[in-house]
């Protein structure tokens, strides 16, 4: 049923990362994304590699649902190698008819390659043991510097949430606005696409004004339970640093100082 | 001392046609008078467009009257810098069950009134725990809203309102969109709420059976306070209720019926109970 | 002319872990010109059930015939049976999208590719047999009260001419004056065009003084099938699934039980007290 869709796909599970204060996975998330960004050498990669597989061991997600997520992005993966391995001008390694792969070509490609998967399954390390309502606390919690520069991140969070908790029922409420009208004789499947687009009106006015009737309602709640905004505001349940998200921060600067060494010394 | 009073209230709004020109001006609150004592069940019924959920907007600083006053717990409500005061005292349930909760899990929604008074963590939780228990849904707290009964929504809704420890709660057609069985949950948690807590309620409704156990009736039309009285007094007026086209329940229209037939049956019978023994001492 | 259900099954989500029988083993037939209440709590499978009747929904396994036609057949033309057998949705006003009223109506007919004279004869006398007053069709649909609204939606259906007409929850948020009238008109109109028509409800109050006959389902079953007087005889067992019968059942009960004579499977009110004067005296 669509109230059952999960975004973010995050997959339940009890794991050590799962636990983890969610500003320390998203902290986590980024600096190993620069990490992978910082020198190119082969030891450098294994070294990215080790810890990607550690952390996919602690959290007990299973391997396919790292790969289900690259599959989205094969095809940018292709035309990445693909750019790499023959437009890079070099050595020449082999030549067919106009097209030739030079031996820097090959490297590029190689490593390009890796680097994305790396980082496709590193974010998604991420999405995968973080329930979306956790991450929107982070954020706001992680990003409240930001505040000084009036970047309104209580506000961007609150949004995030209650998207969060819409989404499916605006879901449900589509396919039902949707099969009502096919009950009136409605088609929308056939037809070239102006005739497509003009059969989505019958669906998207109703549509939208049940989503600003449900926006009004919300807001009179809001307001009625004393909203005003993150002003004054306490937590439930607040974000508070534990003993394994300091080790948590120790092992990634452990591993970001490594990786830095391997780079300056190889 | 009245927990809500409201003087001579006149609420108008302006309608306007497509071009944005004043097409009209709209009364749909005229003139209302109440007071409701703190710790009273007091329901408001009045089918649609009779300006019952304009008038219970008034309650929770909402609307501001146009002519009048409303003081809640002894406040004007136009006064803007006691606004956050007045809804903390006054709670609100709206209508649809799924356009009120804020919060991804039960709990959370719970605490989010608490979290935006500022209410110290420790006795968010405390406060989350009671309100929950005080409506049979504490076993609920960590489950998703989406998978809810409507009922069991409307009940979250009323311990969200209750974890802000208000002394009044106005509830606008609560159980409009729900089925008999969620009608009857909801009904039942908010009137033990009134027993067990003393939390005065105010129930809009257009549901006649759910005002019979109320301490005090007011009935609208047309924006005004048609009639007021205790439920046996409203309802021994059947003639009354029906030309304003509301519902009776229908022992009641029974025992109406069987008097207008001659039998010598008591005024206003509210109960299956009731009739029967009247019926009893009739033999 | 008439529409079979066949031992059908439904089943949310096959691959789930557990897998959900929304509706488990129904087979009835709905013969023509029967003015049928279908009752139920909310998930009990009703609205399920009426959403395969017009093929929006195709049954996990069982067959549904229409005029004789296996409507899952692969030449079968769907659109075709959803004119014939029209489906008004909960809260339908929630699907009225037009500018104004008149063209809203004139939508399921259009879609039928009628020529635009006899979409417009249609539409005019679908209003009409909702009762919506004339000045109103130029207007905004979004104008309209709630129970307006719900009208005009229903039209939108009734336009199509259907032969079946099922109503899910016509009733469900309007007033009491509002939900009279809207029952009133239903009625009016099974009497004037002895359609077939479905009205699925959760109150027994609500189809007691209408119907010729009563489906009670639960839980994704057909548990009852008859005619009113036969259902409300089960009233004990249709409080266990938390149903009930209509009010004066239960007073005419309570009556006998305390020693009055009284006919207890009478459901009108005027019926209710001519039995108890009678028991009285007699």
């Amino acid at each position: 049923m669509l109230r059952d869709i999960t975004l973010g796909q995050y997959y339940q599970t009890e794991s050590v990362i799962h636990r983890l204060d969610p500003r320390v996975k998203l902290a986590g998330t980024l600096l190993y994304i620069i990490s992978l960004f910082l020198f190119e050498n082969i030891a450098g990669y294994v070294l990215a590699a080790l810890f990607l597989a550690l952390v996919i061991g602690l959290s007990h997600v299973p391997f396919k649902f790292m790969v289900r997520g690259m599959k989205a992005i094969l095809f940018l993966l292709l035309i990445t190698v693909v750019f790499n391995l023959f437009l890079t001008p070099g050595e020449t390694l082999v030549s067919l008819w106009k097209l030739t792969i030079t031996r820097e070509g090959l490297h590029n490609a190689v490593f390009m390659a890796l680097r994305l998967c790396y980082l496709i399954i590193g974010s998604s390390i991420m999405t995968l043991t973080t329930t979306p309502n956790h991450l929107t606390d982070g954020m706001e919690k992680g990003l409240r510097p930001l505040k000084v520069l009036k970047v309104p991140v209580h506000e961007v969070a609150m949004i995030m949430s209650i998207a969060l908790r819409f989404i499916p029922i605006l879901l449900e409420e589509t396919d039902k606005i949707m099969k009502a009208q096919i009950a009136r004789g409605a088609d929308f499947e056939s037809g070239n696409l102006i005739r497509r687009a003009k059969a989505m009106v019958p669906l998207l006015v109703p549509l939208f004004i049940s989503a600003f009737r449900r926006a009004n309602d919300l807001a009179m709640a809001m307001e009625a339970r004393c909203y005003h905004g993150g002003e004054g505001r306490t937590k439930m349940k607040p974000l508070v640093y534990q003993r394994r998200d300091r080790l948590a921060y120790l092992c990634i600067l452990l591993y970001l100082g490594c990786k830095v060494a391997v780079g300056v010394l190889l | 001392m009245s927990i809500v009073k409201t003087e001579n209230v006149i609420y108008e709004y302006v309608k306007r046609d497509e071009e944005g020109n004043v097409d009209g001006v709209i009364r749909a609150v005229n003139d209302v008078s109440l007071g409701i004592r703190q710790g009273d069940f007091i329901a408001i019924v009045g089918h649609n467009g009779s300006g019952k959920s304009t008038l219970a907007k008034h309650m929770n600083a909402i609307l501001q009257p146009t002519q009048g006053t409303v003081w809640v717990d002894g406040m004007d409500t136009r006064q803007e810098e006691r606004v956050w005061d007045i809804r903390q005292r006054a709670g609100m349930v709206f209508q649809n069950p799924d356009n009120q909760i804020i919060g991804q899990v039960v709990e959370e929604d719970v605490g989010f009134g608490p979290e935006n008074l500022g209410v110290p963590t420790e006795e968010i939780w405390k406060r989350v725990e009671e309100s929950l228990r005080a409506v049979g849904m504490y076993q609920f707290r960590s489950h998703s809203p989406n998978r809810l009964s409507g009922g069991q929504k409307q009940r979250v809704s009323i311990a969200g309102v209750l974890a802000m420890r208000p002394r009044c709660i106005v509830l606008d057609e609560p159980t409009a969109m729900l089925d008999p069985s969620g009608r009857g949950e909801v009904i039942r948690a908010v009137r033990e709420l009134n027993q067990a807590e003393r939390v005065t309620v105010i129930l809009i409704t257009h549901y006649m059976e759910e005002v019979i156990h109320a301490d005090h009736v007011y009935v609208m039309d047309k924006g005004q306070i048609a009639m007021e009285g205790t439920p046996r007094e409203i309802f021994s007026q059947v003639e009354k209720l029906q030309k304003l086209r509301l519902d009776v329940p229908q022992v009641t229209l029974l025992a109406h019926e069987l008097q207008q037939r001659g039998l010598g049956l008591p005024d206003g019978i509210l109960t299956t109970q009731e009739l029967v023994q009247a019926l009893k001492e009739l033999k | 002319m008439a529409l079979t259900v066949d031992h059908i099954s439904y089943i949310y989500d096959p691959d789930a872990p557990l897998p959900q029988k929304a509706l488990d083993d129904i087979s009835l037939t709905i013969p023509e010109g029967q003015f049928i209440g279908v009752i139920g709590h909310t998930g009990s499978g009703k609205s399920t059930l009426m959403q395969h009747l017009n093929g929006l929904v195709k049954a996990t396994s069982g067959h549904i015939y229409f005029n004789g036609k296996d409507i899952d057949a692969r030449d079968y033309d769907k659109k075709e049976l959803r004119s014939k057998v029209g489906l008004v949705f909960q809260y339908p006003e929630h699907q009225l999208f037009e500018v104004d009223v008149f063209s809203d109506v004139c939508f399921g007919p259009k879609n039928l590719g009628l020529d635009k004279e006899e979409v417009e004869r249609r539409a005019r006398e679908a209003l009409a047999r909702v009762g919506l007053p004339e000045e109103l069709y130029d207007q905004s649909p979004f104008e309209l009260s709630g129970g307006q609204k719900r009208r005009v939606a229903i039209a939108g259906v009734l336009a199509m001419q259907p032969e079946i007409l099922i109503l899910d929850e016509p009733t469900a948020g309007l007033d009491p004056k509002g939900r009279r009238e809207i029952l009133d008109q239903i009625k009016l109109l099974q009497t004037q065009t002895h359609m077939t028509i479905l009205l699925v409800s959760h109150s027994m109050d609500d189809v007691a003084e209408y119907v010729d006959r009563i489906i009670v389902m639960s839980e994704g079953k057909i548990l009852y099938d008859d005619i009113p007087r036969n259902i409300f005889r089960r009233y004990r067992e249709l409080e266990k699934i938390g149903l009930g019968a209509p009010q004066v059942t239960y007073i005419l009960h309570t009556l006998r039980e305390n020693g009055l004579p009284v006919d207890t499977e009478i459901t009108t009110i005027r019926e209710a007290a001519e039995s108890i004067l009678q028991a009285l005296t007699g």
